[in-house]
């Protein structure tokens, strides 16, 4: 039985792309047939994020207009076997393709693959439309900020109105320093005021910007973000994974300095 | 704003938190400031038929109240109206 999984917020800039390509290798790693598909047409940002934009022939577009196969336009992830993505158009709009194309587009990839991740754009648009149509579960990111939390609001009650009905809540660009001082809220404000099934909470970690640059996601790698990426994988595929101490590890000089400060 | 707010400073997250939650009622009742404020002029209207109020004070907002019924919140249309003037009736009569 293969799952369809949007990743979506609303608001841009939250990590939508990054948790996308991070779950899915996620996903591959731990031996699932993952396939990846950027939504976003007119924007594409996945390919550059998976470090593939140099093999792509094909794009969604040219597979929904029939000017390829499927087969042809799928580029295969070299480093893990399982992993494909299906890049987005860089020159059309959103408009080129419909809710109902993807879902018989996605309906295609059933067979293949155990699970589809759906990169869906910003907005709540025809793109946005488009992204969840053939979708059967949601991840919706989002960051500690009131911005970022209205527009998932506004998405998970789309969401459901689209009889999406599981949609679980990712945290993202926690800084446990500022939770700490009380300069941000905490993951339990967020999910209080969401009200929805928390799967993961990503620490703000420069790792990934790292990992951005380079076109490798860090997923599964000894970092925080790697960690809670990896954590987030188990819980989707319904394992109980606890949720790793966000807290910044005190080496032995920190310590000492905190105590005399605390003096 | 209760006592102990004006002596102790509160903390901004604890801030965003409490604008949401007003912010997240008013927006999943698709309320938007326009309608509030028509809602806000018809009220004015009405009451002042009756008495004279302070139309400058008047304050409406939408929050969350607990339910009688089933449990939980649910959300409130609240309306502080200052009268000016109780005698405003007998005098139109």
């Amino acid at each position: 039985m293969s799952e369809v999984i949007v990743v979506t917020s609303g608001k841009g800039g939250v990590g939508k792309t990054t948790t996308t390509a991070n779950v899915g290798t996620g996903l591959a790693q731990l031996d699932k047939k993952v396939v990846l598909i950027d939504t976003d047409i007119g924007l594409r940002n996945l390919d550059v994020v998976m470090g593939l934009e140099n093999r792509i022939v094909y794009n969604l577009v040219d597979v929904v207009e029939g000017n390829c196969r499927m087969k042809q336009a799928l580029i295969k992830d070299k480093r893990y076997p399982n992993l494909s993505l299906l890049p987005s158009a860089q020159t059309k709009d959103k408009s080129a393709v419909s809710p109902e194309q993807m879902v018989k587009l996605i309906d295609e990839l059933r067979d293949e693959f155990d699970y589809i991740l759906l990169d869906c754009p910003a907005g709540i648009e025809q793109g946005f439309k488009n992204a969840i149509a053939g979708a059967d579960r949601a991840l919706v990111v989002t960051t500690p900020e009131v911005s970022a939390i209205r527009d998932a609001d506004r998405i998970i009650g789309l969401l459901t109105a689209n009889e999406i009905t599981r949609v679980d809540l990712i945290v993202n660009r926690l800084r446990m320093d500022m939770v700490k001082r009380g300069d941000m809220m905490n993951i339990g404000d967020v999910t209080d005021i969401l009200a929805i099934n928390l799967i993961g909470a990503v620490p703000d970690d420069e790792q990934i910007v790292i990992s951005t640059n380079q076109g490798e996601p860090l997923v599964g790698t000894d970092c925080k973000a790697g960690i809670a990426y990896a954590n987030i994988c188990h819980r989707v595929l319904g394992e109980e994974v606890p949720y790793m101490d966000l807290e910044e590890k005190e080496g032995m000089w920190n310590k000492l300095k905190g105590m005399f400060k605390k003096n | 704003m209760g006592l102990m707010d004006l002596f102790k400073k509160k903390n901004s997250g604890d801030i965003a938190k409490d604008r949401l939650k007003l912010l997240l009622v008013s927006d999943r009742a698709n309320c938007s400031p326009e309608i509030m404020e028509k809602i806000k002029n018809d009220i004015i209207q009405v009451i002042s038929k009756y008495m004279e109020i302070d139309a400058e004070g008047l304050d409406i907002q939408i929050t969350q109240t607990e339910s009688e019924g089933n449990n939980g919140n649910v959300p409130a249309l609240f309306a502080n109206i200052p009268i000016k003037d109780m005698r405003h009736t007998s005098a139109s009569d």
